[in-house]
């Protein structure tokens, strides 16, 4: 979402559907994941809305939607560009919306190369380095800066025109840089003023080329590639076309259906592409929520635990020759709109960080960030383990032991390591497995050889500590600490605090210069209460920041780029405004209007449906009194509406910047997409992604199906590596593929969380779902002699695990390519700790990630089931080792680059 | 009575957290807010056991190198052990350069875990990881 629109997060509000017309909900089982927000797809509902659910299995949701789609898993991009194609070819686009608020107008580069013309892969694709050139992708003359994603994809480039030295050695890969999530406030560098073809006819504007590129993606391909009977797909596509316009709105909810896919953030581009063509970003109604599970996974990534990012979506610098802080600006910051003004953002967190040890003479100790000489993702970090170069690991409030993509190597990588903290609230099997792990079950580790220490740390919870989480609609909401924290349980705000009191105690008098970074850390935070717990009122003040007489700042719009203003993250700028905690607002529902504006405090500047100047057209009138939003008031010359506009208040819709104006100043007032290097929503990526500036259909890793759409059948530049305990399944079609026939799909229940840490612990719950199963079908369970109740074993290259069996019509046989296929569901919630006890999914699931977020593709495999209860022992890996000798599987199976072997 | 937040998914429910000598005796919905109208889900309403259940383990457990079992320890002893390890790890690890090109980090220590967690709580690991060195750092997001 950050490439197409310039921020990583969801464009509207969970409330805001029931002003929807039509929804469509696809990669989500909203009514089960969701329950409480899918009280707002009922309204709609309720106000005459269409729902459709597409989705492998038949849930809740379906149950409760106007229309079920049952798909063949990963093969969402060729549904969606199903749509798309459709949308065109109907014309049935909002034309103006897309000519004012999107680069469908702008020209491409000659040098570019489409999917159409190079047999299933775009121009620039380095095989030896599994990556993508991206400079042909570019707009016609001149280069553009992403606003999220892969920003630094052109540093050198730009260093380089210059007069910076020329850098030596060859490019760095980008598929190993891992800057896919960075798009999550700023777009990508891109020309600002793109030369543009308003009649949208030129053969090299965007709209043409995305014409082009979806045309193969018919009904008729749909049908073969999805499973999806042509009448019904031409339902979908009426639906949402006589649900959008002037008039009408549709809204797309998502979850991780679509990102935990090798190809995962093109689904979401997908989408996006749909929305912007009906006219549906920014305006009440429309809009691409994505839906996430944890509390706090989208202030996770605002303020990251993540290799790849700085608070407020600031990348990570990568280690280059001559780096300091202009260089580094250079290379990651757009010349217009608001990601222009990175310097300010990032010196302001500099300040926070190191206070007056940060100063202008010393690039405001730019130097003492760390560097990244690639990706670093959690995946990779268990390749590290495993190769002993990673010795030590704190796993907090997380259990990859059963909750990551293959979780024999996850364990395996624990037990090389020399010590191990896990914090949680019990005895999750990331703490336990080097007692009563799979693997001492097979005897491949014992206890007694195993040298990693493991500390384990009671955590507190929620109620025993002050601090905000970020929901799912970028909304910070704070909760209050009810009673303090029993026994040695902590809150991670305390344990990480004192962590840093104690070494930097430890360092105290310290003259390394590698120590100097955690002398001059700002650290003093006050603390309270019998535990010292430090005060998350006095963090969220410095993540709010202040001005250089300790002042609350109110607006990012104030950070300064000469030192002068503090902010520990600059989206968060204006959540302790005039000191008051802004988070913890709580006026009632019915005290205020549906937006809810004094509930809470939504990133950017309390912002509900950001980009909502494209509520509005070119003259700044609401498209259609219906769907009005916000407008530009005449008499009083400036935007108003129902919500904070998400636009200069006062810069009037035909304001037209002068020549040579730059960031901010140089958006005119047509440029609804503010964070983008162009002002313009992309259909088209020139800039920002690893893996291609358009979407395209390719088969998931593991794959009983040829890609019928290309001759390539995998994402070319997909992350895959080959290890031991990391075997993919061979091609559709060769030898050996016949051992694993069935697409297998994993999800989450309404009765747990994620790996089970906050619900396999709880009798309620545990007794709601007792247990590890699998959803088949009754034509599978037939096939292959599939019990009701009874037990199944299910295989792949990786493990092996046992599951009840659930025999129901909810996963119905689709006709895909002329083959019945029968899909297996299994959820993944589960490990050997806890109540409720069975065996976890990621047993099966492979490592294998999109180039862009290195997310791991875990929503489609293929394997084999049959009946009965899998082997004990060492014997259970002898199944697993006899299905890779069948198979014929080596390290070299399923790592090709291009083509389909 | 406490005004909190369901620490499950994210949709964000309102909950009100009834507190009786200090003890967490009951949570239910808040009718307040304007995402949840007062409602939760199963998980949401199981939240009195996440945190008061039972099963909460309320002592720091230490593994020893190839030991059989857990030992207790004092949570103070504990901080200064995990200080002591991330300090020698993290020098045993150290780079400043890679290829001639400047880092300055450690490759030796890895964190994952956040998304369950406070926006202030990933503030202060980013800050205290950043200046340790450590670039490792992920959490669910991710997954």
């Amino acid at each position: 979402m950050g490439t197409s629109f310039g921020r990583g997060g969801a464009t509207s509000f969970q409330q805001d559907w029931q002003n929807s017309d039509c929804i469509l909900i696809e990669g989500s089982n909203l009514a089960e994941c969701h329950p409480v927000g899918f009280q707002w797809i009922m309204e709609a509902k309720a106000r005459g809305a269409t729902l459709i659910h597409v989705d492998p299995r038949y849930t809740r949701t379906s149950a409760l939607a106007d229309i079920h789609v049952p798909l063949r898993v990963g093969s969402d991009i060729a549904f969606l560009g199903g749509i798309i194609n459709y949308v065109v070819e109907h014309e049935a686009y909002f034309e103006d919306y897309v000519r004012l608020f999107t680069n469908g107008p702008s020209l491409v580069s000659e040098d570019f190369k489409d999917t159409e013309d190079l047999g299933g892969i775009f121009s620039g694709l380095d095989e030896e380095q599994r990556s993508y050139d991206p400079l042909t992708w570019q707009y016609e003359g001149e280069e553009v800066g992403a606003a999220s994603g892969q920003r630094e994809q052109l540093y050198e480039e730009r260093n380089e025109e210059e007069g910076g030295e020329k850098s030596s050695g060859h490019r760095p890969s980008v598929a190993s840089s891992g800057r896919g999530e960075s798009h999550g406030s700023g777009g990508a560098a891109a020309h600002p003023n793109a030369v543009r073809d308003e009649t949208m006819q030129h053969p090299r504007c965007v709209f043409q080329i995305v014409k082009r590129h979806f045309a193969r993606y018919t009904p008729e391909m749909v049908e073969q590639v999805c499973g999806v009977p042509r009448d019904l797909f031409v339902k979908v596509c009426q639906t949402l076309v006589d649900n959008s316009g002037r008039e009408r709105t549709s809204a797309i909810a998502y979850a991780v259906g679509w990102t935990q896919h090798s190809v995962g953030v093109q689904y979401i581009r997908t989408a996006a592409i749909l929305q912007l063509l009906l006219g549906n970003i920014g305006r009440p109604g429309g809009g691409i929520m994505a839906m996430r599970g944890h509390a706090s996974i989208q202030g996770s990534t605002d303020i990251p635990t993540l290799y790849n990012l700085l608070p407020g979506y600031i990348p990570m610098p990568h280690a280059h020759q001559d780096d300091d802080l202009e260089a580094f600006l250079k290379g990651v910051s757009t010349d217009k709109g608001y990601w222009s003004d990175m310097k300010g953002y990032l010196v302001s967190l500099l300040k926070a960080w190191w206070g007056p040890a940060a100063t202008e003479e010393n690039d405001f100790c730019f130097d003492y960030l760390p560097k990244l000489t690639g990706s670093h993702s959690t995946y990779e970090t268990v390749m590290a383990q495993l190769d002993g170069k990673c010795k030590g690991y704190f796993v907090v409030g997380e259990n990859p032991a059963v909750g990551s993509a293959n979780a024999k190597m996850q364990r395996l990588g624990m037990a090389n390591l020399d010590w191990l903290v896990v914090r949680d609230f019990g005895l999750i099997e990331s703490a336990t497995w080097w007692k009563d792990g799979p693997e001492i079950e097979s005897g491949e580790l014992r206890t007694q050889d195993i040298a990693t220490e493991v500390f384990f740390f009671p955590a507190a919870a929620h109620t025993e500590k002050n601090g905000s989480f970020t929901n799912t609609q970028r909304m910070l909401q704070w909760h209050h600490a009810a009673v303090e924290p029993a026994g040695d349980a902590r809150s991670e705000l305390w344990f990480y605090y004192h962590l840093g009191r104690v070494i930097r105690e430890k360092l105290s008098g310290s003259t390394d210069e590698m120590d100097a970074p955690l002398l001059d850390l700002q650290w003093d935070y006050p603390t309270e209460g019998t535990v010292a717990e430090p005060s998350a009122d006095a963090v969220l003040a410095e993540i709010n920041g202040w001005d250089a007489d300790g002042r609350p700042l109110a607006s990012y719009e104030q950070l300064n780029a000469d030192g002068s203003t503090v902010c520990g993250c600059w989206i968060y700028c204006g959540v302790f405004t005039d000191g008051t905690n802004q988070a913890a607002r709580r006026k009632p529902a019915r005290e205020q209007s549906s937006v809810a504006p004094e509930w809470g405090w939504a990133w950017p500047a309390n912002r509900r449906i950001i980009y909502n100047r494209a509520s509005a057209d070119e003259n700044g009138k609401p498209w259609s009194q219906r769907k009005a939003y916000v407008w530009w008031d005449e008499e009083q010359s400036k935007w108003v509406g129902h919500d904070v506009p998400d636009f200069d208040p006062s810069k009037s819709p035909w304001h037209r910047p002068p020549a040579g104006s730059r960031g901010a100043e140089a958006l005119s007032g047509e440029d609804a997409f503010v964070m983008q290097a162009d002002g313009k929503a992309w259909l088209y990526a020139p800039a920002g992604l690893t893996d291609g500036p358009l979407p395209t259909h390719y088969e998931p890793q593991d794959s009983p199906f040829e890609n019928l759409l290309y001759d390539q059948q995998r994402n070319p530049v997909r992350q895959v590596f080959a290890r031991r305990h990391n075997r993919y399944h061979p091609n559709p079609g060769t030898r050996g593929s016949e051992a694993f026939p069935y697409p297998i799909t994993t999800y989450r229940l309404t009765e747990h969380h994620t790996a089970g840490g906050m619900s396999r612990w709880q009798p309620y719950l545990s007794e709601l779902q007792p247990e590890m199963f699998c959803e088949v079908s009754p034509e599978l369970a037939e096939e292959r002699e599939l019990v009701h109740r009874g037990w199944a074993t299910i295989i792949t290259a990786r493990g092996v695990i046992e599951a009840r069996v659930m025999v129901t019509e909810r996963m119905a046989p689709l006709l895909v390519q002329g083959r019945l296929v029968h899909q297996i569901g299994l959820p993944y919630h589960w490990g050997t700790n806890g109540y409720s006890k069975g065996d976890s999914a990621n047993e099966l699931t492979a490592i294998s990630l999109d180039p862009n977020s290195h997310i791991q593709e875990v929503k489609a495999l293929s394997g084999d089931i049959r009946p009965g209860r899998r082997p004990r022992g060492s014997a259970a890996n002898d199944l697993v080792e006899d299905y890779i000798r069948r198979a014929g599987i080596t390290s070299d199976t399923g790592m090709e680059v291009r083509g389909d072997h | 009575m406490v005004k909190s937040v369901c620490p499950y998914c994210a949709v964000g429910c309102g909950q009100n957290v009834f507190v009786k000598d200090e003890r967490v005796v009951h949570i239910e919905g808040d009718p307040d807010s304007p995402v949840s109208r007062g409602r939760l889900c199963p998980k949401g309403s199981a939240s009195l056991q996440l945190t008061t259940g039972e099963t909460r383990r309320l002592e720091v457990l230490y593994r020893a190198p190839y030991a059989s079992d857990w030992e207790v320890i004092d949570l103070d002893t504990a901080m200064d052990m995990v200080a002591e390890r991330v300090l020698r790890t993290r020098r045993e690890f150290w780079q400043w350069d890679v290829e001639g090109k400047r880092v300055r980090r450690t490759m030796g220590i890895a964190s994952l875990g956040g998304a369950t967690l406070d926006n202030e709580e990933n503030y202060l690991m980013k800050k205290l990881y950043t200046a340790l060195g450590a670039i490792q750092i992920e959490n669910q997001a991710r997954i």
